[in-house]
């Protein structure tokens, strides 16, 4: 449970009466791919908002490269690396496509965002291009925020925050809202892409089909606390896990 | 190559505007000039709508910028016209360099309201003080240019060519940031400010820079307007005038920086000869004006020219 890129120690979060998070301990190896998952109202979305800078933990320590993140604003985390797609993609809707992605680039690009270099000069547009197509959305550039289907708004809401130097991601159910025949492809070009920039992912999900079939480990969330945290096989095999979380028979 | 474009527009505007020297009437060249210092000072609130929020005190920086050339032209001997506009320019923008970090945290009726309530305050603190001439305000002699001290038509001709390259130059630059990486991160701002913290930038920063190019603009026509009308009170910072700017933003819309000094200059025709023909009733007729441009043109005068990129394409 140590040298964890993301070092999570007894983080604590309440909200009037409600305890969103009870001690929170968790430790993210590089690379890895976790999942965490939860009955509505369990701490999952909490504690994303915790690591991203949404929500300050009223006491613990987030630790990401041997620095405490916790309390700092969403941009100076997201600068460390640690980037996060939502649960409700969220886009530029008067953007295009493309603009959007841009937008993304002009922000993570490797010099401050200029008040004179074009948003949208040749070698913005090509890096923009390159992730488009990457995820597998290129065809769309030209389109407008509410043309696009659930699905497409997810991939680029995701590449979006990939366009910066990644380290950690957070997926806020990142197939929520998308048509079941679209999740799993998906769910493989996400993962694929993080995967080949060694990517650390978090991803939020209801659907144990995918939580089985992308994650190496597993977070279960009730009450605000974590009550099994192992490979998806045992925790999904876990008979509090599946009276709490997944509701399967014991 | 677009940069290019926006160079070589800047010229076409500028030979289109400057023979205006050459056969505009008196009357029309002033009122010309007025409309393009007032344009400048749209300008700076176009910036701002950029960004998701509408000042509706301008007219904060186009009396500051006034009264600064007035004061440096009666108590410091300054009659230089560059000189006077580099001191109300630097002025300005220091003040909102010093506004700007405190009103972006503001946003809607809020933003809209504080920055009117400054610039109330600059006016009413203005009437007061009668050793700067009270609510009778100050006047101001004719500049120089470079040591020479024109008279007569060649004075206006030259105050409406510095007027018409002020406003090029401004335009031309104002259009570069909009097009620029800044630019495109203030309209994505104006659209979903949490993606633009989770992409990694301040939005509190964005609207500081936006709110201080808007008071450089704002300082930068108060004083061009002040010039050529040769007085100065402190109705320049009344809500009526703050009003007015945002009236002309609002009719040329966000998309394009020409609509904006067109718009300035319908408002000023509009007035002129309404006020001249409908002496009472000129209000009703600029209200039926906007009325009409809001219906048929939700995203005003520069709709008309500079389209949204998307749909269906």
């Amino acid at each position: 449970m140590s040298n964890g890129l993301l070092e999570v120690r007894d983080v604590q979060k309440t909200f009037g009466a409600v305890t969103a998070a009870k001690d929170i301990s968790v430790s993210v190896p590089q690379g890895s791919i976790y999942s965490l998952i939860g009955s509505n109202g369990a701490g999952k979305t909490t504690f994303v908002n915790m690591v991203t800078g949404y929500i300050k933990p009223d006491a613990g320590t987030i630790n990401f490269g041997g620095r405490n993140i916790a309390g700092l604003p969403p941009r100076q985390i997201t600068r460390l690396g640690i980037h996060r797609s939502f649960q409700i993609a969220q886009l530029c809707n008067e953007l295009t496509v493309e603009e959007n992605m841009l937008v993304a680039g002009a922000i993570h690009g490797r010099t401050r965002p200029s008040f004179l270099r074009r948003s949208d000069d040749a070698q913005a547009r090509e890096r923009a291009m390159a992730t488009l197509e990457r995820f597998n959305i290129a065809e769309h550039r030209n389109r407008l925020i509410p043309e696009l289907s659930g699905g497409v708004k997810k991939l680029l809401d995701i590449a979006m925050a990939m366009a910066g130097e990644t380290q950690i991601m957070l997926l806020d159910e990142p197939t929520s809202g998308v048509a079941a025949d679209e999740k799993f492809p998906i769910m493989d070009l996400v993962i694929d892409a993080l995967r080949d920039e060694g990517v650390t992912v978090i991803f939020v999900e209801h659907d144990m089909d995918i939580v089985n079939r992308y994650s190496e480990r597993v977070l279960a969330f009730y009450d605000g606390q974590i009550i099994a945290d192992d490979t998806p096989d045992v925790v999904l095999s876990d008979t509090e896990v599946q009276r709490y979380v997944t509701g399967a028979p014991a | 190559m677009m940069r290019f474009s926006v160079f070589t527009y800047a010229a076409i505007g500028f030979v289109a505007l400057a023979a205006g020297a050459i056969v505009l009437p008196d009357w029309a060249m002033f009122l010309f000039a007025m409309a393009l210092a007032k344009g400048l000072v749209c300008l700076g609130i176009v910036g701002m709508m950029r960004g998701g929020v509408v000042s509706f005190g301008q007219g904060l920086y186009y009396c500051l910028g006034a009264y600064t050339a007035t004061l440096a032209a009666n108590f410091l001997g300054v009659s230089d016209i560059f000189l006077l506009t580099l001191l109300s320019a630097a002025v300005c923008l220091l003040v909102g360099l010093i506004f700007g970090p405190l009103l972006s945290s503001y946003r809607g009726i809020f933003f809209a309201m504080l920055s009117l309530a400054l610039s109330m305050v600059l006016y009413g603190s203005l009437s007061k003080m009668s050793f700067i001439g009270g609510t009778d305000g100050l006047n101001i002699g004719a500049p120089t240019f470079l040591g020479w001290a024109p008279e007569g038509r060649p004075l206006q001709t030259a105050l409406y060519l510095y007027v018409v390259t002020i406003v090029v130059i401004s335009g031309a630059l104002m259009r570069v940031y909009f097009d620029s990486e800044q630019g495109l991160i203030t309209q994505a701002t104006r659209d979903n400010e949490l993606r633009v913290e989770y992409l990694g930038a301040s939005v509190r920063t964005v609207m500081a820079y936006n709110y201080a190019f808007g008071a450089l603009l704002g300082g930068i026509g108060g004083t061009i307007a002040v010039l050529a009308l040769g007085h100065v009170d402190p109705e320049f910072a009344f809500w009526t005038t703050s009003g007015e700017f945002v009236f002309v933003a609002i009719l040329a819309g966000y998309l394009s920086v020409p609509a904006v000094f067109f718009a300035a200059i319908i408002l000023e025709l509009v007035r002129s000869f309404s006020s001249l023909y409908f002496p009472n009733t000129w209000q009703l007729s600029l209200g039926i004006f906007l009325l009409i441009v809001i219906v048929t043109l939700p995203s005003g005068l520069g709709s008309l020219v500079s389209r949204r990129k998307g749909q269906n394409t």
